[in-house]
């Protein structure tokens, strides 16, 4: 992965703006010293690393408007960053550029019951919303695995989804509004605690824009009532076509369970090792969990069971009560870090049409053999997102290279299956030179025409999503035609 | 004066269309069925895609519909009926109540972002909207998103084409996640209460776990003279039961079960906003804080406007019949909103009305300026539905 020479211009200002940010957050809001900004210098995706110039945390939308402000003048690249658990580096920096951080963004603004929404600043954590709600019976549905860190900011910034989203959709569907910072620090508010928007759908470009088009400092979110109850099932298979077939079966009967998820051999095998999670010995194993009150769940297990009998599964478990059911999503709760502990790996996000899962699964493990790599499934059945793992030794280079160069080829075995390189972790620098598999030069230029009017001077997160030589003429554009003091001076 | 609309066949036969009337800057008027003329008047030459129809790939086992953009909606509809699914958004048919004609097309309904009462649990079109393509005003063939359900990959332009009013592209196929239709359905109605008890009513129900689809309130005047309170279930027949009960005991009052088809035809009259068909008047399409619904209508009371008016989506959102003179209200609910919150469509109005009053809630400046910036990159001749709606022109300063 290359990442552009920084710009001299910049780092030659590096002091002059270094004060000017002072002057904007305060100390309190402003880290330099090289030992503290090395926290910021990777996400989750920790192969790529790179020092910012510097780490900003402002605590007000003001102070982020402030801080745009500031950057637009100087020409001074902003990488947006919620809590860095981004696994597409989508919060790496570069040298020339600052961290904007709005982990310090982080209050309660208003919880409405009778409207069915919460509004917070976008440095809140995932699960702390559903936490400020739940005594009072209600949720926020997309819960991504990270969901302890993982901030309001970065979900937006990736439309994260979760393991509930067949039934509840992913963040797009679940953001009412959002307040947000532009790329010259204007503050504009985008929809609110109500339905749909007057004009252009602002909301689901900004939904997945992986921070390139402003800096979200506040969000509207849609909360739900909980459901009276929840169950998981536990259909273990002989093979994963069999249970790809019986995913297929279950959604054909008209059943819309809020999870669908799907473990394979090598997963099961470290989960095993790892926690002991007593999973039937089997190739292939589906939990599914249905929701609603005690009897329409025992109808909804009843027919989901009279489905998988008809697929010779090796055995199902039902889950009898919360115990039984906490055993059952004990072991894919601890997967990917049962998985961690055998080995490095690459967690891939490609989403797949679920009518091809047999097929795909079958041509992931020839990719495997033909790099000489093992692999592992672990991921949400009902809408297709694969997450195969490929596994690696972290201190063999050439291994790593080949990990890579076979997680390329999965993701571009997706697209041709009909679907695309990421479902829900981004495209970010990891993913960028891959983006032609899946879009013309057209698709590219038109999405990048986006990017020119919310940031026609490219300073949001510029060296991420776009191939690099594609972007570059806008960005040079873009660097030339700027008046930064930087380049004056 | 009547011409035969330019109908292409192909996405190719579009794109070359666009080209050339881009070359000429010749203005197009971009048509599904033509069943939902809401918005300014356009002139130009009529441009319909209903030349582009079929299916192209329909898999009920993975909740995936990809249709071309000119396929008429009751084709969609009956076909997803045998498989027992549905299109989730319920959406609204304006015919009955825009007095129109034709065939509604499924590219007309994403161009609108239309939807109906089950939007609040469903959400809009541009919700279940997995990718589309179109031909941008370049007349270039471009596309967004794809078939799956989860999809990250690059800028949302599909969602940004729902609702856009083919302003920025002419979507040539779309593609929808699709859901298990119900057994069965049925509505919870109470009669007698205002609409601020009826508010508070749906709140409750909308915020408890028993799977509310449909929470509306029409007043007196508009059900027969005694006003209803209506909330929808859907299911299997025990468990609408149930719910039905447990949500009866949960309110409190009295509540009548309608069953079956007779519910079905409670939401058909406030989906396709029937009480206000045949006639003259204007009707806004307001769109706010569902505790918010009686407030405004207080307000417009206290104001002195003149008017009938319903609430569907718990009160969050209003249809509001008012006299036609002058600027139909305009500028009175704009002021309420610009208070409350929210923002209001003139859908049912003259042409003279329709040209002199903003249809479409203005933005704010900078949301303004956006739009006039992605309208000049998508369609930088201006040909597709020019004035219908691009806020008033740029400012000198402003560049693309
Ligand atoms: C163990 C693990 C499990 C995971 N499981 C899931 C899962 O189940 N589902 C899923 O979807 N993802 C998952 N992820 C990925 C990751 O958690 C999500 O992408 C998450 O939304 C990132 O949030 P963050 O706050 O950490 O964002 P960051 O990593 O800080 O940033 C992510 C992106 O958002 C941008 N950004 C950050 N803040 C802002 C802002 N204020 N305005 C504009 N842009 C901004 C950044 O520039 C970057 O491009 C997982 C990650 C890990 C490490």
């Amino acid at each position: 992965m290359e990442l552009p020479a920084p710009d001299p211009a910049i780092l030659a200002r590096r002091d002059a703006i270094l004060a000017r940010l002072r002057e904007a957050v305060g100390d309190e809001g402003l880290i330099t010293d090289p030992v503290e900004t090395r926290a910021y210098e990777c996400d989750a995706l920790s192969a790529y690393r790179c020092p910012p110039m510097a780490v900003v945390l402002p605590k007000s939308t003001g102070e982020v408007s402030r801080v745009m402000r500031i950057c637009h003048e100087e020409g001074v690249p902003v990488t947006p960053r919620g809590s860095g658990t981004s696994l597409a580096g989508g919060a790496l920096p570069t040298a020339d550029s600052i961290i904007l951080g709005v982990s310090r963004l982080n209050r309660v603004l208003e919880v409405d019951y009778d409207n069915r929404f919460i509004r917070v600043e976008a440095g809140r954590t995932n699960l702390s919303v559903t936490q400020e709600v739940e005594s009072d019976g209600f949720f926020y549905a997309p819960d991504p695995s990270s969901q302890l860190a993982c901030a309001i900011a970065g979900n937006i910034a990736m439309n994260s989804g979760g393991a509930h989203c067949l039934k509840y959709g992913v963040t797009v569907n679940n953001l009412l509004g959002v307040k947000m910072v532009m790329a010259d620090g204007e503050i504009v508010e985008i929809g609110g605690p109500w339905a749909d928007l007057p004009g252009y759908d602002w909301l689901a470009l900004v939904t997945g824009s992986e921070g390139q088009l402003g800096i979200v400092t506040e969000a509207v979110l849609r909360i739900l009532p909980k459901p009276e109850g929840a169950r998981p099932i536990l259909l273990a298979f002989p093979s994963n076509e069999i249970a790809g077939a019986c995913v297929a079966d279950i959604i054909r009967a008209g059943i819309l369970p809020v999870a669908i998820e799907f473990m394979d051999r090598p997963v099961l095998e470290a989960v095993e090792r790892f926690v002991g999670a007593g999973y039937p010995e089997c190739e292939a194993l589906l939990i599914v969990e249905v929701e609603g009150s005690e009897e329409e769940i025992d109808a909804e297990l009843a027919r989901i069971r009279e489905i998988a009998e008809r697929h010779e599964p090796i055995e199902i478990r039902e889950a009898r009560d919360e115990a039984d059911a906490a055993r059952i999503w004990a072991g894919r709760k601890s997967a990917f870090g049962a998985m961690g502990q055998i080995n490095d790996y690459i967690c891939l996000d490609g989403t797949i049409p679920v009518s091809r899962l047999p097929d795909v699964l079958r041509d992931i493990g020839d990719l495997a053999r033909k790099y000489n790599l093992g692999v592992g499934h672990v991921f949400h059945a009902g809408d297709g997102n694969m997450h195969p793992l490929i596994l690696y030794n972290a201190n063999d280079p050439e291994e790593f290279a080949r990990a890579e160069a076979m997680g390329a080829e999965v993701l571009k075995l997706c697209v041709a299956a009909g679907g695309c390189l990421t479902g829900e972790h981004g495209v970010g620098v990891e993913k960028r030179e891959l983006m032609p598999a899946q879009f013309s030069r057209a698709d590219l230029e038109a999405q990048m025409d986006v990017k020119d009017v919310f940031d026609p001077r490219w300073i949001l997160n510029p060296v991420k999503v776009f191939p690099l030589a594609l972007s570059a003429p806008r960005r040079e554009r873009a660097r030339a035609a700027a008046p930064s003091p930087g380049r004056a001076a | 004066m009547t011409t035969t609309p330019l109908a292409p066949a192909s996405e190719e036969a579009l794109a070359e269309i666009i080209r050339d009337h881009a070359a000429r800057q010749a203005p197009l008027v971009i048509r599904g069925g033509g069943t939902r003329p809401v918005g300014p008047p356009v002139t130009g030459e009529t441009l319909t895609t209903t030349a582009l129809a079929g299916v192209t790939l329909y898999e009920p086992e993975a909740l995936t519909l990809v249709v071309a953009a000119g396929t008429p909606l009751a084709e969609i509809e009956a076909l997803l009926a045998e498989h027992g699914q549905r299109l989730a958004f319920e959406p609204m048919d304006h015919r009955p109540l825009l007095g129109s004609e034709g065939v509604p097309t499924i590219g007309g309904v994403v161009s609108a972002n239309v939807s109906g009462p089950r939007r609040i649990v469903a959400g809009a079109c541009r919700d279940t909207l997995l990718g589309a393509r179109f031909v941008s005003g370049k007349g270039e063939i471009l596309k967004s998103g794809g078939r799956v359900m989860k999809n990250v990959t690059g800028y949302d332009l599909a969602r940004l084409m729902a609702g856009a009013r083919g302003t920025l592209g002419v979507l040539t196929e779309v593609s929808f996640k699709v859901l298990p239709a119900p057994e069965t359905e049925a509505t919870l109605v109470a009669r007698g209460h205002d609409a601020h008890r009826a508010v508070a009513l749906l709140s409750r129900a909308l915020g408890s776990p028993w799977g509310v689809t449909g929470a509306a309130h029409l007043p007196a005047d508009l059900a027969g003279g005694m006003s209803e309170t209506r909330i929808r279930l859907e299911g299997r027949e025990d468990s609408v039961r149930t719910r039905g009960e447990k949500l009866v005991r949960h309110l409190g009052g009295d509540w009548e079960m309608v069953r079956a088809e007779d519910s079905v035809a409670l939401w058909r009259e406030v989906r396709d906003v029937l009480p206000f068909a045949g006639q003259a008047e204007a009707v806004w399409r307001i769109s706010l804080k569902p505790t918010d619904g009686p407030v405004f209508l207080d307000l417009l009371e206290r104001n002195g406007l003149s008017h009938h008016a319903f609430l569907d989506w718990g009160g969050g959102l209003v249809w509001l019949l008012v006299p036609e003179g002058g600027d139909a209200g305009a500028a009175l609910i704009r002021d309420q909103l610009a208070a409350l919150g929210g923002h209001a469509t003139l859908v049912r109005a003259s042409e003279e009305t329709r040209r002199a009053v903003p249809v479409f809630q203005p933005e704010q400046p900078r949301l303004a300026a956006l739009a006039r910036g992605l309208k000049r990159r998508f369609d930088p001749a201006g040909i597709l539905n020019p004035g219908l709606m691009e806020p008033a022109a740029a400012t000198a300063t402003e560049h693309s």
